[in-house]
């Protein structure tokens, strides 16, 4: 049986990236046994008696061999069972599921914005490089990829929130709001993020341009006589697809996987702040759950960018 | 309607080098009529890009056209707007380059590139007419199946193809002019010859003016009625092509026709039972397994002796340097050093097998660390081989620099930036002699060079041989390279060596049917050659 | 090409320079600067600025300034300590994959793209998890994440220098790995890496600072700007902009690298051609 090339490499990657993911899972799993003592000991702390970490390690399984419990750990994975917290005896998958929803709602409402926006005046700077636009836009992006998250959502908060009062500072919904007191209370920290990737994924925009421009088929174009406009959008954005899809790709990873901080400002309950608190608590399943999950995500968005810059270029589309 | 088509009057162009404007061109005149094809001739940076460019108003990032003025069809290029300047590129003045793999866009089929002008850009005709137009154009210069060949991607296309399609797609809005800069130079001469044939005659068909911007005389000599020659952006003299081939009126002129005479006498074969310094015994060397990129390849080189390895460009001539340098251990056969077998491996070499077979590089740019001085590039391989250090390295440095006729004071604290092309060269064969070897691999050593600055390397590398009896191997494509230092000639094809013999033998006939057509695809200055050949080829 | 004249350095990156010679000037001689000591409480929780205290008082009433100007010292130390480890490895590594090929390059690139499959700040709190936080774990686990990053930039480049001719004629030479890395390689792709440092640093200064807000980097009591931020983060909603503060210094040092780096690249890329 022949397969088109472009389905056997997305085949290819896709086992690429389970194979990534497996690995993922074991070191995540395995890390744990790098501690000097275990889980039981590490968890109740040096004043426990021998007794009680003797039967809380009965309780975690931890008197059985390493590999049994990764075995089992993944087939629960596989199903869906991420085992109990550590905290508070809770369901994992049950704490997980909600959370995750209002963590993607937040990253797809950011991205909404962020990538048209990023995207228009990335190419709108690759065209008028070296203006005053190009020079503005160049130190605004710069200045806003250097500063840390938090500063930024605490700027907005002070003005958008405390001083003028436009937007409330929580951004927690509760659980039967319609979307558009959801859109609102989320407002802030969405922007947060919006400013927060814009700027990198429009600095890339442009240099994945700009690259080109220096191209010979560029110059052929101008001598053809194509206008700036069309020289961009027809022969340098259909080679820089590959760069920029790349580029989207990391930046909802990011919106996904680090919003940690944002969270945390706006105390807004997503997969973030329940991986802090986790962390904080050493309630190590549930961190192990965040991690893989997370990593997932990662992995998705990756192979999904990878399949795209493949679908975009003739070189790996139309074979000799 | 009147006659010229073109004029350029005064025209200045300079070029930036860091906060300083350099000049490119200096006050140049160009007059064309409809029709004519004139050809512009020089060595590299002489400015006949720059100059080609600028006959259709533009001018690359980093030059400007600082002054006089570039008329075409009566209108002031240089004082339109940007707007009606871009309305004549591409439609009545149409540009073809020397890479076309480079200058076509990867993402788009030939015949969106071709339709791109004529549509879309200047809005002159219907798709369907212009795709019509684009297979009649294709057939026209000989591509096969000109049905189908604009539906692939540049990639999917050959050289010589993708060269013809470039010039069709320059066709696509019936220009007035074309200007062709070096459109044949990165092709192999057998592929050449096709493609220059082919835009002969579409140009001759459909009456467009040309400038033909080559730095070959041969093939100018086949392309232009008249001959522009340029020397550092001025204009040296500009006759009619037959006038100018016979009798050329300045130095300069002379001296690029000189170049071609440069010959050397084939020394006499050496005796029967002489153990050559290298032997290639039937080597046979792979990439990928089973696939061989050397086939059985067997041929001695003797002391004081030049062996050319002569193919084109996918041969396996680089390849056999990789085998004998132990880069590519050979799968089966053996490279013999004095008769002694060479380990296949470059790790398994002693220090003094090394030492024996040194290597100089087609690109001077690459081939020196830009990073050192002249004195540790050549100082480092004097101390590594011959444990010389202080008074006696430095002495030896000296004496090298000495041997390749640079003034040691001037050049040995000089970084390669600091150096022409030339010079950088002769550093690349210092670093060989210092090992003191007795046999040197060039690879291509004088094709990235001008004719004349190619001819000292040359007669260097001959007077060199003679001093210190070393064994020479030349790799190269160039027949007239061949001719003039070779004594012994190895033709190689797709990986084997298809004929080998002294130069005398190989260079009349009888010969193998590759070997002649590699000579008769050679550019001769006769203006009539193109043409005979093309008709013995058809004949034959 | 060497010298450098003032008037070229563009304003952002002149700017640059002259804060993060500050920057560095006050952590070298935070003890002399600083009007308090480090820990020291000196008054109520969150005095108002001005007075004795001339940017007022934290959460536990320690002299804001003072633990501004100690945090320059303990935030850049500790980020500078772990860039320059993740550099050396990282490095290293890359070196080492461009020169020797091959299966030492396929091992160290397969590793190191496992690695980077794994988001970093979530990788980072995984490890911190289980190993607890501890500023000697933070620098460790950080430089580990970051050294992926240095390894391929550091590859990617060694290659293009590789591949020359003159690494061929090196290496048929019968030179050593210490003389192709050290005299031929390393000269000739030093300008991207110390670009590289620069970026580097910020992420790392970033990603520490981060975790310092989380409250699992850089631990209570030494001055962190990072932490200082949470401590102090409940006086934003009275409108009060002194946690701002510590959060505007690392805003500033990392704006002011970046245009100095900007300026490097593009000086850089302007030379070639």
């Amino acid at each position: 049986m022949t397969l088109h090339p472009l389905v056997s490499m997305i085949l290819h990657r896709l086992a690429l990236g389970l194979l990534t993911l497996f690995a993922i899972s074991l070191f995540i799993f395995f890390a744990i046994e790098l501690l000097p003592g275990d889980l039981a000991e590490e968890v109740l702390g040096q004043s426990a008696t021998p007794e009680t970490v003797e039967a809380f390690r009965r309780e975690l399984g931890l008197d059985q061999p390493a590999m049994l419990r990764y075995f089992n750990w993944l087939g629960g994975v596989v199903r869906g069972d991420f085992g109990t917290s550590l905290a508070n005896g809770r369901d994992i998958a049950e704490l997980l599921a909600g959370r995750f929803a209002n963590t993607l709602f937040l990253a797809i409402y950011a991205a909404a914005i962020a990538v048209p926006l990023s995207i228009t005046l990335g190419l709108l700077a690759a065209l008028y490089r070296g203006s005053w636009f190009d020079r503005a836009v160049n130190i605004l992006t710069l200045t806003s990829i250097s500063f840390p998250e938090y500063f930024v959502a605490y700027i907005l908060l002070l003005y958008f929130s405390v001083t003028w009062g436009l937007f409330p500072s929580i951004a927690d919904f509760g659980s039967d709001a319609d979307l558009s007191t959801m859109l609102f209370r989320t407002f802030l920290p969405a922007l947060t993020l919006v400013l927060v990737v814009t700027a990198h994924m429009m600095r890339m925009t442009r240099a994945a341009i700009i690259n080109l421009l220096a191209q010979p088929y560029i110059e052929m174009a101008r001598l053809k006589g194509a206008s700036p406009v069309r020289v961009i959008l027809r022969h340098a954005l259909p080679n820089a697809l590959a760069p920029i899809v790349n580029v989207v790709a990391l930046n909802l990873a990011y919106l996904v996987t680090g919003v940690v901080i944002v969270e945390v400002v706006f105390v807004y309950p997503g997969l973030g702040q329940l991986m802090v608190d986790s962390v904080a608590k050493r309630d190590i399943p549930v961190v192990q759950a965040c991690c893989l999950i997370f990593a997932g995500i990662y992995i998705l968005l990756n192979l999904g960018a990878d399949v795209l810059a493949i679908a975009t270029n003739p070189r790996l589309m139309h074979r000799k | 309607m009147s006659d010229t088509l073109l004029t350029i009057r005064d025209l200045r162009i300079e070029g930036r080098q860091g906060d300083i404007w350099q000049p490119i061109i200096k006050c140049v005149d160009l007059d064309l009529r409809r029709g004519e094809v004139l050809g512009l001739i020089g060595e590299s940076g002489a400015g006949k890009s720059t100059l080609g460019l600028a006959a259709m108003g533009y001018s690359r990032d980093g030059t400007r056209i600082s002054q006089g003025s570039v008329t075409f069809d009566g209108m002031d290029l240089l004082g339109m707007s940007e707007r009606r300047r871009r309305g004549l590129r591409g439609k009545r003045i149409a540009y073809v380059a020397q890479s076309a793999a480079a200058y076509f866009n990867p993402a788009h089929r030939l015949i969106d590139q071709y339709a791109e002008a004529p549509t879309s850009i200047h809005r002159l005709i219907p798709r369907g007419q212009a795709e019509q137009e684009a297979r009649e154009i294709y057939a026209q210069l000989r591509l096969p199946n000109p049905d189908e060949i604009g539906f692939r991607y540049p990639h999917q296309v050959s050289g010589g193809q993708l060269q013809r399609a470039m010039t069709a797609m320059a066709m696509s809005c019936k220009p007035d002019l074309i200007i062709f800069d070096e459109p044949t130079t990165a092709l192999d001469v057998t592929t050449q010859i096709e493609v220059l044939g082919a835009i002969r005659d579409v140009v001759r068909e459909l009456g467009t003016a040309a400038i033909y911007i080559t730095h070959d005389l041969a093939v100018v000599a086949q392309m232009a009625d008249r001959i522009k020659i340029l020397l550092r952006g001025e204009e040296v003299e500009e006759q009619p092509t037959r006038d100018m081939l016979a009798a050329p009126k300045e130095e300069y002129s002379r001296s690029l026709w000189a170049v071609r005479s440069f010959t050397s006498e084939e020394k006499s074969a050496p005796a029967s039972d002489e153990v050559p310094v290298i032997r290639v015994r039937n080597v046979t060397a792979e990439y990928v397994r089973g696939a061989p990129v050397l086939d059985d390849v067997s041929f001695d080189i003797h002391a004081g002796h030049t062996v050319a390895v002569v193919g084109e460009s996918g041969s396996g001539k680089s390849t056999t340097a990789r085998a004998i340098t132990g880069l590519l251990p050979p799968v089966a056969g053996a490279i013999e050093l004095d008769g002694a077998a060479l380990p296949a491996q470059l790790a398994a070499r002693s220090k003094d097998e090394l030492r024996q077979v040194q290597m100089i590089y087609q690109s001077a740019d690459t081939a020196l660390n830009p990073k050192q001085t002249i004195r540790e590039i050549i100082g480092r391989p004097i101390r590594f081989y011959l444990g010389l250090r202080g008074k006696a390295q430095e002495e030896k440095i000296r004496e090298l620099l000495s041997a390749i006729e640079l003034e040691p004071d001037q050049f040995i604290d000089r970084y390669p930036a600091a150096l022409s092309g030339g010079q950088k060269q002769r550093i690349g064969i210092a670093r060989a002699l210092a090992a003191e070897p007795r046999f040197i691999i060039c690879d291509e050593v004088t094709s990235a060079l001008d004719q004349l600055v190619a001819e000292g390397i040359l007669r260097l590398l001959k007077r060199l041989q003679e001093e210190r009896g070393l064994a020479y191997m030349f790799i190269t494509h160039d027949l007239a390279t061949v001719k003039a230092i070779a004594d012994y000639v190895v033709v190689m094809q797709k990986g084997r060596v298809v004929e080998q013999g002294p130069k005398g033998q190989m260079f009349s006939p009888p010969h193998h049917p590759y070997t002649k057509l590699l000579l008769s695809s050679v550019p001769e200055m006769d203006p009539d050659w193109l043409d005979t050949t093309i008709q013995d080829r058809k004949k034959g | 090409m060497t010298s450098i004249s003032l008037k070229s350095v563009p304003l952002t990156a002149l700017f640059g320079i002259v804060v993060i010679t500050g920057f560095l000037l006050t952590g070298l001689f935070a003890d002399l600067l600083a009007p308090f000591a480090e820990t020291e409480i000196v008054g109520m929780e969150f005095e108002p600025w001005g007075g004795d205290y001339l940017l007022g008082t934290d959460n536990l009433g320690r002299d804001m300034l003072s633990r501004l100007i100690f945090g320059a010292r303990n935030s850049i130390g500790i980020a500078l300590a772990t860039t320059v480890l993740a550099f050396t490895i990282g490095t290293a590594l890359g070196l080492l994959a461009s020169v020797l090929g091959g299966l030492t390059d396929q091992a160290l690139s397969r590793l190191v793209d496992m690695l980077i499959a794994i988001p970093s700040l979530v990788f980072a709190l995984l490890l911190l998890s289980i190993f607890g936080t501890s500023i000697l774990m933070l620098v460790l686990i950080i430089a580990m994440l970051e050294m992926t990053r240095v390894f391929r930039l550091s590859r990617a480049v060694a290659m293009n220098v590789v591949v020359m001719d003159y690494v061929e004629a090196v290496r048929l030479r019968g030179e050593g790995l210490g003389w192709l890395v050290r005299r031929e390689i390393l000269p000739n792709i030093m300008a991207p890496l110390v670009a590289e440092f620069g970026l580097r640093f910020c992420f790392v200064f970033l990603a520490i600072s981060a975790l310092s807000f989380l409250g699992l980097g850089i631990q209570p009591p030494t001055a962190d700007w990072g932490s200082m931020v949470r401590d102090n983060a409940a006086l934003i909603t009275f409108g009060d902009i002194t946690p701002l503060l510590p959060a505007g210094c690392i805003a500033l040092l990392t704006v002011s690298i970046n245009f100095v780096v900007d300026w490097m690249l593009h000086r850089a890329s302007g030379l070639k051609d």
